[in-house]
This record gives C-alpha cells, structure tokens and sequence, in this order.
C-alpha cells in the first residue's frame, strides 16, 4: 500500500499552516481528528489514574485480613467505580482516541466524517467523569453494588447512584456519536483505491466495535433508565414487590456487558494486528481470516451473555446453550492468535518497546482467554463463580490484553504523533515492570479464587493472607510503574529525544508513515491514491 | 473542516448513513425495553417464576422414618401489618399433608393490599416444598383493623435429600401499589406513614 500524494493541484496543499484559536480555546473548540484524539487520550490517562488510586487503596486495604484503611461502605463504593472508571472513562476513551488519531491517516482521509459533532462526544466525556468521581461526594456516597449495577442494591443506594446513571447515560451519548462518526468515516472517506479489504486491520476492528457500541450502548441506557424510573418513579421493572424481577436487569445488563466486554478488546486486537506485522517485517498472516474472526466474535457476542449467569437459576437446557456458545467463541480467537503467532514465524523481528508490548498481550491475553474457557465450564463456573479467579481473568484480558495493547500503540505511533522518537530505553523499563509487576498482582489472584476468596469483599479469611500481600505488592509496583511511561510521553512531547523521521519503522507500509513527522495539522486533504 | 472540499454528494451520503445509524441506536433502546415482555413470556412458557401456583403432588407415601424440622419466619417489607405464623417451628414427616397457619393485622385505618413472596432456606429446599394452598397465591387485601388468620397447606417431598434436617419456610410481605386501596399510600418508602383515608 503506498500512496501518490498531491496528484492534483485543487485546495489546500499539505503543509498548510494550521489555523486554529490559542491557548484553551483551541481544544475547547476544536473539530480537528488529532486535537481530539490527544484530548481522549489524555482524558483517558488521567481517568486511568484515578481508577488506579481507587484500586491501589483496595490492595492496601485487602494487605492484610481485617479493616485497617477504610470502612467497608466505602470500600464497596471504590471496587464499583473502579470498575465503571477503568471501563468507561479510561478503555474505551482511550481506544476512540487511537480511532481519532489513526483512522482518517490509515484510509487516507482529511478528518472524520462529522468534525463537529467528534468535538461534542469528546466534551461529553469530562462531565460526566467529574460525575462519576464526585459521586464519591455526595450524602450516602457512590454506587456500591458493583459496576454491574444489580438491582435491588441499586435501587436503595443514595443519589451517587443516579449521578453513576446519568454518567452512563451522558457516556452512551458520546460512544454511540463516536461509533457513527467512526462507522461513516470508514464507509465513506477512504481514499481512492482503498477498497474494504484493503484497509489496515485497526479500521476493521473499530468498524466492527462501532456496530457492536450502536447496537449495545442502548441497550444499557435503557436498564440504567429503567433502574432510575424504578427508583424515582414508581415503575417496578427490578423491583419484586410491584411484580418486577431483579433476575431481569441481569439479562438486560449482561446483553449488554457481553458485547461491550469485545468493545474492549477489539481496538485492542486492530493495535496488535497493526504492530506485529510491522517488527516481524512481514505482512500480516491471513488477513482475510482475521476480519472474519472480528466478524464472528462480535456476532456470537450477543447470544453468550447468560454465562455470567450460571448460578442466577436457569433451565438446564439454558445452561447447557450458554457454554458451549461461550465456548465456540475461543474459535475465532484462537484463529487471531494463530494468525499472529503465523505473521512472526520466520520473520525478520526485532524488539522494540511496541513489539514487546505486542508479545505480552499475546502471551497474557491467551492465558486470560485459557481462563475464561475454564470459566465457561457451567459445573466449574458455579463453583468459582464470583470469586478472585474470576477477578484475575478479567484482569488479564482488560489490563494485560487491552492496557497493554493501548501502551504498545502509543509507543508505534508516538513518533508519528510528536516527531520525536520515545526514549527505548524508558519504554523496555515500562515494559518489564509492567509485565513483572502485573503477574505479580493478578496471577496470585487465581489461587486466591480456586481457594475459594470472594470478590468485593474488604475482609477476608486469614488462609488468605499471604497471596493477598504478594497481590497488593505488585498492584503497587504495576500503578508506580506507570509514571515511567507519563514520563516517556511527556518527554515525546517536549520534542527530548531524537527527531523521529517520517518512516521510523524499517516494515511499516500504511498510510501514515507515507506523512511527515510529526503529522501536519492537517493531513490527506488531497486524497492518497492506493495501488 | 473534513467537507471542505467534500461535495454535496458526499455531505448528503454522510448524512444518510447518520440517520440510519441513529434509527438503529433508538430501536436498540426499544429493544431493551421489549425484552422486559419477552422475559416474562419465557418464564412463563419455561415455569420459571411459577410461585403463585398450587403444586401438584404425586407421590402421597408418608415417610415415617424421618422427621423434618419446618421453620417459619414472617417479615413484612414497607407495608404497616403485623405478620406472624402462629407457630414457630413445626415437626413434620416427608409425604405427610400439613396446615400451618399465619395471622396478619392492619393496625392502621385504611384498608391496605400486600402480596407475600416466599423463599426457602436451604435454597434448594423450594422444589421439594410443595405448597397446595397458600396465601400468597393470591394479592391480600385487608381492611382498616382487620385481623386475619391464613393457612399453608403443604407436602414435603419425600425425596428431600436426608441431608436436610431442617427447612426454614419465610414470607416476606410487600405493599402493593394501586392496589384497590393503595390511593392512599403515600410512597414506597414510606409507607408505614399513613395519611389517612
């Protein structure tokens, strides 16, 4: 795939100097991809921070059995916006930023489809975070039945919950804006030549994402409205007094959660299929496949939800559907995974911080995947349902699959967004302790969870003990780890490195690196003409 | 910025493509809510949440060799009454056909409607606890200071595992809004706070 550039003379030519408004109004204002991609990016990371104070004061209190850090209300209250930060306001913020950033230079496009309206879904994010953390706040505290929000919990909890409905609510607006800026963005503005299965792999897997937001994002908007209604206004949707079922938000939710749970990892997927392909110098394997298996997981997303149910109560013939559909789906993962594993044999690699953070995600991805078969399992999942074994594998395939995804696409791609080449040195320091420490906080987590230790408790039984201390360790030394990237950032972009050249990457070969470093403010306003 | 040289075309192909993507976002909003009446007709056709139905029983061979403990336990939930059963536990044989009887009263002075919900510790116990007539079959209405007296008719399985010494039957009351008589209760919350009639 390579590109002719200014092949006809009409507008604006590429280096045009950018016109835009100083100081804050610039980003307030803004309707430009990569402004407001570097707002989500940043708003992601700070999100991430603050989910991750949450979660380190939960290790710190689970260091020992008993209560030592905080009260128990309040700790029910920080593993609910743990969950509802990370997943909301700091995953999938972060992967419509790679999708602002990256999209419109992959297909070869001058913007996104709706300008105006990407700036509304970004400028809908900040309230509704401030939202959510200030929930923590108000009288009776934040959300503390669990970032699944199950009834009858939620429906007595004080009005930090309804501040978490209207963040989910504002939250949906913004992803569903974005999914259809990004949907019509793919359809409609690639350049010329770039047919459909011509396109990097990133923009499949985010068109695929976007579909998967439109359809599932209303869906929670309607249970949360439901809960609201249930709370406020009478209605008895959850609530078994007036003839409601709380069983019934489980479905609804888990509708919902199950696809979002492919929201996450799906961008996360496109990164790594975009990075591998690069450092092995070799084209990606099975491409055609690839975009199938995208395909396949998200339709078989929406008929697997009950499984996070298995002890609700169900027939057994439910049951007996939920796992093994659950369990068709480690198919077309694991034709990904083979596929990746293909586009590296016998390849020129080299490892640089962005293949090695490609080659974590493959390795603790997989293995979170492996746990997640184990979770199918109905007979097994009764068992440890609910339990720190389900914590781990969560962990491993958010953090260590989607977390670590995210860093590798920031270290390819930082060149390209700041013109300045990321220190290699700090990146492998990122690196290393953020794989050791990670297996140092969450595979302890899998025996803790075999051995029977409940999730979203704040005490525990003393056989516990020695696992938790090894988890809060590495819980710690993965969140301070974090400032080394904050600092490799920063440093990009204080332009302290060496000048990175438009093509820093011997094996790239799309559109972007065709660009120069750093990209113009505006870029691709003539279209590329792919071969 | 991105249409600046997009023709008409192209803004009217965009805008296209948004409508229908929009239309597809507010049916799956409907969709969330249509599954509310789906749920139900499954649990109907599958007899998942049958608890209001009469149970049938097939095997009447009494079990002589084994007693079991019943438990009972009555709570109300924000409604006024006062709910007891009038005895605390009851020792029973497997297969044998027994009556227990539940008193509530309406202290208040307004006639109030309340459905009870049963639940079984331990939980499996509830397929083998099978109720022929019970009062919370059935939404109960009770008028301004009526007392009254409500039987539970019941078989225990005899295939209740032999592991189960003890079964604790407990009923949880709750108000009923727009009941016949509800016009009057203020709120959820409050219920217990009567405003009168």
């Amino acid at each position: 795939m390579s590109s002719i550039p200014h092949d006809h003379a009409a507008g604006g030519h590429e280096h045009e100097h950018a016109h835009y408004p100083g100081g804050i109004m610039r980003w307030i204002t803004t309707t430009n991809h990569k402004d407001i991609g570097t707002m989500y990016l940043w708003f992601s990371f700070t999100m991430f921070l603050v989910g991750g104070v949450m979660a380190l004061t939960i290790r710190a209190e689970l260091f020992q059995p008993g209560l030592q850090v905080v009260h128990p209300e309040f700790f029910n209250q920080l593993t609910s916006l743990h969950g509802l930060i990370m997943v909301f306001g700091a995953i999938m913020p972060a992967a419509v930023g790679f999708a602002n950033w990256m999209i419109p230079m992959l297909i070869g496009a001058p913007d996104m489809a709706f300008a105006r309206m990407n700036n509304w879904s970004f400028w809908l994010l900040p309230p509704a975070g401030i939202m959510l953390v200030g929930s923590l706040f108000v009288p009776g505290g934040a959300v503390s039945a669990g970032w699944t929000l199950y009834p009858p919990l939620t429906i007595q909890n004080g009005m930090g919950m309804d501040l978490a409905i209207f963040a989910i609510h504002i939250m949906g607006a913004s992803s569903i804006m974005g999914s259809i800026n990004i949907i019509t963005t793919i359809l409609n503005l690639r350049a010329p030549g770039m047919t459909l299965m011509k396109m990097p792999l990133f923009c499949w897997t985010w068109l695929i994402t976007a579909y998967l937001l439109i359809a599932v994002m209303p869906v929670l908007a309607g249970a949360v409205t439901m809960l609201l209604t249930d709370r406020h206004f009478g209605t008895s949707f959850f609530n078994a007094a007036g003839g409601g079922d709380p069983v019934l938000f489980q479905h609804i939710f888990w509708f919902f959660g199950h696809p979002e749970v492919y929201i996450i990892i799906m961008p996360a997927f496109g990164i790594i299929s975009e990075i591998i392909p690069v450092y092995s110098r070799k084209p990606l394997f099975g491409y055609a496949s690839m975009v199938y298996a995208v395909a396949g997981i998200a339709i078989l997303s929406f008929i697997v939800w009950a499984h996070h149910m298995f002890t609700v109560g169900m027939p057994t013939a439910g049951l007996l559907f939920y796992m093994y559909a659950t369990m068709l789906i480690a198919v077309p993962t694991g034709v990904k995974v083979f596929n990746w594993l293909a586009t590296m044999w016998r390849g020129a690699i080299t490892f640089e911080t962005p293949m090695l953070f490609a080659l974590g995600f493959l390795f603790l991805f997989t293995l979170g995947g492996f746990t997640g078969l184990v979770l199918a399992i109905m007979p097994v999942d009764i068992q440890i349902h609910d339990t720190y074994y389900v914590v781990a594998h969560f962990h491993y395939v958010m953090v260590a699959g989607s977390l670590f995804a995210f860093f590798g696409g920031v270290y390819h791609w930082i060149p390209k967004w700041t013109g300045t080449m990321y220190s290699e040195k700090l990146g492998r320091i990122h690196f290393w302790l953020s794989l050791v420490f990670f297996n140092v906080a969450f595979f302890p987590q899998h025996f803790l969870g075999l051995a029977g230790m409940p999730r979203r408790i704040p005490d525990y039984a003393t056989q516990f003990t020695d696992w938790n201390m090894v988890s809060s360790i590495g819980a710690f030394g993965f969140g301070i780890s974090q400032f080394v990237f904050l600092w490799a950032v920063i440093k990009c972009i204080r332009g302290d490195g060496a000048k990175a050249p438009a093509k820093p990457w011997e094996g790239a070969t799309t559109l972007e690196w065709t660009l120069p470093s750093p990209a113009p403010y505006h870029t691709f306003e003539t279209p590329p003409v792919v071969k | 910025m991105t249409t600046r040289d997009a023709g008409p075309a192209l803004r009217a192909d965009n805008r296209s493509i948004l409508a229908r993507l929009v239309v597809v976002a507010a049916a799956m909003f409907a969709f969330g809510y249509a599954l509310v009446p789906f749920y139900e007709k499954i649990c109907q056709v599958t007899g998942l949440r049958d608890i209001d139905r009469p149970a049938e029983v097939r095997n009447t061979q009494v079990d002589a060799s084994r007693n079991v403990r019943i438990e009972l336990d009555a709570n109300t939930r924000g409604l006024p009454w006062t709910f007891r059963p009038l005895v605390a536990t009851i020792d029973v044989h497997p297969g044998a056909l027994t009556q227990v009887d539940f008193e509530i009263v309406n202290p208040t002075d307004r006639p109030v409607t309340g459905q009870a919900i049963p639940s079984y510790l331990p939980r499996n116990a509830s397929e083998y606890f099978r109720k022929l007539d019970c009062f919370c079959f059935s939404t109960q209405t009770l008028q301004a200071g009526e007392r009254r007296r409500m039987p539970v008719v019941f078989v225990l399985d005899p295939e209740l595992p032999a592991d189960v010494p003890v079964v604790t039957l407990s009923y949880t009351f709750f108000e009923v809004e727009g009941g016949p008589s509800a016009r009057a209760a203020s709120g959820r919350d409050n219920g217990s706070a009567a405003r009168g009639s």
